[in-house]
């Protein structure tokens, strides 16, 4: 390589670098938007303090509570209980999931009560835990789990199943048994909708964790929602919905990034955009 | 004798318990080290015949042996290359090819693999995924894939139709140059006439819907074949008239 093409790709992977930052940035201008919004309504009286307060209440609250030492451990716990509830959840989806899109036979017996599962609402738990599991960490996290396990196995199994035949054939000819054929074939081509179906999992994480919180908790997000609600601070209640979606997003953001490591070779609209755009 | 088919025929039937034959009383022999070309017109079930001798597809009655043996599955000594690459897009060109070599220890897999990409002109493509591929050297990377296993008989389904004239003709001379150099035995399904002239040493033709073995050509010329000689042509029109092409 010439110093000259050196100095050329040296300074397109820069402009490539600044293009994408650009493109992250561009995330940030709704809520920015709304935020700027949203302090307008108040300011012109529009949203009252005792319903809605404003953005710059909303930071005093955090901040009040930063200052008191209580919200980085709210928020710890809140994120350990979905952490916890979304590898146990993500874990058995996993097993069941793979069981059920390798093999027609065994998804004949277990998929229609999986299905019938899935129709029961979550809130419906939520006394057998308790009494199962008691009202401290188990029922929360096992609540969270549920929440998680259904779109992991759906996407899992519809991943595994919508497998392109052809390449499926591919391994048979080539005389793949089945642990190779399910490591080298039916889970590579799973996996986009089964990230997919990890995120939609986490989203729910996030959900579940609030209705575990409110069955009966003394520290967390959820915690601090009902304490708001309780003490009459609706300024508490948004600090917690706020960090709720900043959590949510972040989280998010990691299983994207880990999605995008771990799925090579796309060759789908999304990652043509992602390309042209780099 | 390599492959031995007698009486062969496959129906389809639809949930409704409609059938549909698709093979009909098909008698063939193919012997050791034979370049022979299946060639009919859309829907006379060539496909449905290598798919059955590749042991995708199981047929509804007659026999088939390969080398003295009942066909009941995929085996180890029999490569298939399809229409399409079918090449897995997460995998780089080496790795596709490894999926066939997984039974070998990872330095036979390293020096076979090595062989075969220097063998199809892709050694600077190796590290490559399929879709940074071009059609032509994709189908070469399926080819030495099927390859791999230094198979006896190799089985290609259309497996240039897809691709441009002067790739397809690259290609037709390069797998010349294999058959020569292996002589696997080699079964060419295609409805490209000069493909089956120039790469066979047989032609069978297939008619009708369910399929009928019609007409079986020799072709006893000299290769590498000249497509404009008077005997190639002259082969090409026999085949063409009994496809009712003309």
């Amino acid at each position: 390589m010439t110093a000259i093409e050196r100095a050329f790709g040296a300074s397109a992977g820069r402009m490539g670098s600044r293009r994408v930052r650009h493109m992250q940035c561009r995330g940030l201008v709704v809520p920015a938007l709304l935020l700027v919004a949203w302090q307008g309504l108040c300011a012109w009286g529009i949203f009252t303090p005792d319903v809605m307060p404003s953005p710059i209440a909303v930071a005093a609250d955090l901040s009040r509570l930063w200052t008191k030492g209580q919200l980085l451990g709210d928020i710890a716990i809140t994120a350990w209980r979905v952490a916890l509830g979304f590898l146990l959840g993500t874990a058995v989806a996993t097993v069941l999931g793979a069981v059920v899109g390798y093999s027609r036979r065994v998804g004949d017996y277990l998929d229609p009560t999986v299905q019938a599962l899935k129709a029961v609402p979550s809130l419906a738990w939520v006394p057998l835990f308790i009494l199962w599991f008691g009202i401290f960490e188990v029922s929360k996290v096992v609540l969270i789990a549920v929440g998680v396990f259904f779109p992991v196995y759906l996407n899992l199994v519809s991943g595994i199943r919508s497998t392109d035949r052809k390449l499926v054939e591919v391994g048979h000819v080539n005389g793949l048994g089945r642990i190779d054929l399910v490591r080298r074939i039916l889970a590579p081509a799973a996996l986009p909708s089964y990230i997919t179906g990890l995120r939609a999992g986490l989203a729910l994480g996030w959900m579940f964790v609030i209705a575990a919180e409110l069955m009966g908790a003394s520290k967390g997000l959820g915690f601090l929602m009902l304490d708001g609600q309780m003490t009459g601070r609706p300024a508490t209640i948004v600090a917690a919905l706020l960090l709720f979606a900043v959590a949510g997003k972040i989280s998010d953001a990691l299983l994207v990034a880990v999605g995008r490591r771990v799925l090579v070779g796309q060759d789908d609209f999304a990652s043509a955009q992602a390309k042209a755009a780099r | 004798m390599t492959l031995q088919i007698s009486g062969l025929t496959k129906r389809y039937d639809d949930e409704a318990g409609r059938g549909r034959a698709a093979l009909d009383r098909i008698d063939l022999e193919i012997h050791e080290h034979e370049a022979v070309a299946l060639v009919g017109t859309s829907g006379c079930g060539k496909t449905t015949l290598l798919r059955i001798i590749s042991g995708i597809e199981h047929a509804t009655g007659g026999r088939l042996t390969l080398r003295g043996e009942a066909v009941t599955g995929a085996r180890r000594d029999v490569g298939v290359v399809f229409q399409e690459p079918r090449l897995m897009p997460w995998l780089t060109a080496r790795e596709n090819i490894r999926l066939a070599l997984l039974d070998l220890a990872p330095s036979a897999q390293a020096a076979a693999i090595d062989d075969l990409l220097r063998d199809m002109g892709l050694t600077d493509f190796a590290d490559a995924r399929p879709r940074e591929l071009s059609g032509g050297m994709a189908q070469r990377v399926a080819i030495a894939r099927a390859l791999a296993r230094k198979p006896q008989v190799l089985l290609l389904d259309e497996p240039f139709s897809a691709l441009d004239n002067f790739t397809r003709l690259k290609l037709q001379d390069h797998l010349d140059v294999l058959w020569q150099k292996s002589r696997f035995t080699l079964i060419l399904v295609t409805h490209d006439v000069d493909e089956a002239v120039a790469l066979s040493d047989r032609i069978i033709v297939m008619r009708g819907q369910p399929g009928r073995v019609y007409l079986e050509v020799a072709v006893d010329l000299q290769r590498p074949r000249k497509r404009t000689t008077p005997e190639f042509q002259a082969i090409k029109e026999e085949v063409t008239v009994a496809l009712d092409l003309s």
